[in-house]
């Protein structure tokens, strides 16, 4: 792939900040946080960044929250200050359209991570066809991968690399897998996939686990790695990538990033603009364990406090539902149907 | 009493479903099922169910429009062979019902706008099983104040949804975004949709957030919509409030689940169920005009 620069490099990194990072700052990053944190990224040698809403094209919503700025409008910011780094965006089908994908073509965008939950490939194929046919780098984003078996993975990723998908994520939403679980999976893809195709693998920390089984998907074949600095990002955050570079230097792979510039960016601009602190802790590490999708942590905290209920009551209720990434809607259900079974426990 | 002769096209889910529905109609006969595919399980069923079947596609049943009096046919195919579908049958005096996005026709929600169009079109688009589902809460809010915006997300059981409407999301979120202004009354509008492949299947859920333009009547705003509840029910036993109308400042949240009856696909595929549902009421609704003489059809010229 042309529009990315391997030199060097054994792992491509994409940084998450600006996009699963929206999560984390309730789509609240301003314009000028998105150049600082874009030109920072340029300057230490990360190859691709994500931006834009962080439920992607189309998120701008009552469902995901709406951003403070456009799609558009953190494109055009990210893209003056970027000089080698990729800028890639999030597209869901039944949320983004290919419109949209279009529109962040014209605003340059390079690259795109198109997403389905894991089981649900097949409603990728006309989106992924767009991205080829506008020269896009595409990676199809296999959500939720702990609900597919690693056989049913492999299938999946197999038909997004027929509809052209050049890539192939394992993406951890809930942050529940374990290095074993990672290595299965990247396994069965490097089986059925083509020669030609990458694999990537998107971690959530909710575990704490992110990097142990970044490196695991690595070591098993996958060469597409997402992270975020500082480790911005829905649940406990993605792999921080400043972390996950160290251990890289320290196994002799090279990621071609600087790694005294990501610490010094870490420190100096990501955790000053964290609302909370992002890390392991009881609602983010309890949807690690029930695999419950990372971006209803913080919905769930508002949900909660509005209704007097525990959000761990309400995330297990949910993963016990089997509820996925975009049904942000059930949180809320989810919560005034238990208050009408337990007022009617209280009654009985 | 001598019922009104119907055509179904395309033999995937919707148009299987259809069957059961349109026999027990007391105004609308089934009469033949079109397919592409000989060995699909839609074909088969028509034919055990008493149906004439083609493989052959919509030029296979044309030549038996005539003999057969069909003079309503319903299109379950895709937005992309519709237009062809429709302009042919028209040319021969039958009317279509659309369940694909294709949408060349008025959309059409039954208790909101349907005697509108009994009579008035040759040609009327049911927009989408989450349309069908939401627009009218949309439409009971609007009945009582104005709204900006409205959003609705469906969310739908993976075993429910077939390979058309897989490949082809972006035409059911612009079709139903589109509808949610035009017939939900909202200014402006926007339309999620979720496949969710949890096993067993989840019924299908629907919620749906209203902004008005001024704080919202509470009590008005909830009486319009549990009438609004009551008329769906009519023709969809299984629409059901789980929870609201929730007031937050000038948002409006409701959340609803549609149980299906459960003809071809089981109870969770309440999606399958209103979409059918809803384009057999308006086809009964037609066929009475047409059976009471009130409306005759005529073949279109179509330059």
């Amino acid at each position: 792939m042309s529009i990315i620069n391997r030199e060097g490099r054994q792992i491509i990194i994409q940084d998450m900040c600006l996009r699963d990072g929206m999560h984390a700052k309730r789509e609240q990053i301003s314009v000028e946080e998105m150049r600082t944190i874009a030109s920072a990224i340029d300057s230490a040698g990360v190859p691709m960044l994500q931006v834009g809403h962080g439920a992607g094209l189309g998120g701008n919503s009552l469902q995901h929250g709406f951003a403070l700025h456009s799609n558009e409008e953190y494109w055009d910011a990210v893209s003056e200050v970027i000089d080698k780094t990729v800028m890639s965006t999030l597209l869901i089908p039944g949320l983004g359209t290919m419109d949209e994908l279009r529109t962040a073509y014209k605003h340059g965008v390079r690259s795109v991570h198109v997403a389905t939950h894991c089981t649900e490939a097949d409603t990728s194929p006309q989106h992924i066809a767009c991205a080829r046919k506008l020269n896009m780098d595409v990676s199809g984003f296999l959500m939720m991968a702990h609900l597919n078996s690693p056989e049913g993975l492999a299938e999946q990723g197999k038909l997004m690399e027929s509809y052209g998908a050049q890539t192939i994520y394992i993406t951890d939403s809930a942050g529940h897998m374990l290095p074993s679980d990672v290595i299965e999976r990247v396994k069965k893809l490097r089986q059925v996939l083509g020669d030609d195709t990458e694999i990537g693998f998107h971690g959530h920390n909710n575990m704490g686990m992110s990097i142990a089984n970044s490196i695991a998907a690595v070591e098993a074949g996958a060469t597409r790695i997402d992270g975020s600095v500082g480790g911005l990002g829905a649940g406990a955050g993605n792999t921080p990538v400043e972390a996950f570079v160290a251990v890289c230097e320290r196994m002799g792979m090279g990621t071609g990033c600087d790694l005294f510039k990501l610490m010094d960016m870490a420190e100096d601009i990501i955790f000053p603009m964290m609302e909370h602190i992002v890390r392991v802790d009881r609602s983010s590490l309890v949807m690690g364990y029930a695999g419950v999708y990372s971006t209803f942590l913080l919905h769930a905290n508002r949900i909660g406090n509005k209704y007097g209920i525990p959000p761990r009551d309400i995330l297990v209720e949910l993963g016990r539902n089997k509820m996925i990434g975009g049904q942000e809607d059930m949180i809320e259900d989810t919560a005034l149907t238990m208050i009408k079974e337990r007022s009617l426990e209280v009654a009985v | 009493m001598a019922k009104i002769k119907c055509a179904l096209i395309g033999s995937g889910n919707i148009g299987t479903d259809l069957i059961y529905k349109i026999q027990r109609s007391e105004f609308l006969d089934p009469v033949w099922m079109v397919g592409i595919d000989r060995e699909s399980e839609g074909l088969k069923r028509a034919a055990e169910m008493g149906l004439k079947t083609t493989a052959e596609g919509i030029d296979g049943l044309l030549p038996h429009i005539e003999n057969d009096g069909v003079q309503i046919a319903f299109d379950a195919t895709s937005a992309y062979v519709h237009a062809e579908n429709s302009r042919k049958l028209n040319e021969l005096g039958v009317l279509v019902i659309d369940l694909t996005p294709a949408a060349i026709g008025p959309l059409c929600v039954p208790p909101i706008n349907l005697k509108e169009h009994a009579g008035n079109t040759m040609n009327v688009n049911m927009i989408s099983c989450a349309g069908q589902a939401t627009i009218p809460i949309v439409s009971a809010v609007a009945s009582i104040q104005s709204v900006d915006y409205a959003e609705i997300i469906a969310s739908l059981a993976s075993k429910s949804i077939g390979p058309g409407t897989r490949a082809n999301l972006d035409e059911f979120t612009y079709t139903t975004s589109n509808a949610i202004c035009k017939v939900g009354g909202a200014r402006r509008g926007k339309a999620l949709a979720i496949i969710n492949p949890a096993d067993p299947p989840m019924i299908m859920r629907n919620t749906i957030y209203c902004l008005t333009d001024d704080e919202p009547d509470q009590r008005k705003i909830t009486e319009s919509i549990l009438s609004m509840v009551g008329e769906v029910q009519k023709y969809v036993p299984g629409y059901k409030l789980v929870n609201g109308p929730v007031f937050d400042g000038r948002k409006v949240a409701v959340f609803m689940e549609v149980a299906g009856l459960g003809d071809y696909l089981p109870t969770y595929a309440g999606n399958l169920d209103i979409m059918t549902a809803s384009a057999c009421r308006t086809a009964e609704m037609i066929a009475q005009e047409m059976i009471a003489g009130r409306v005759e059809l005529k073949a279109e010229v179509v330059a």
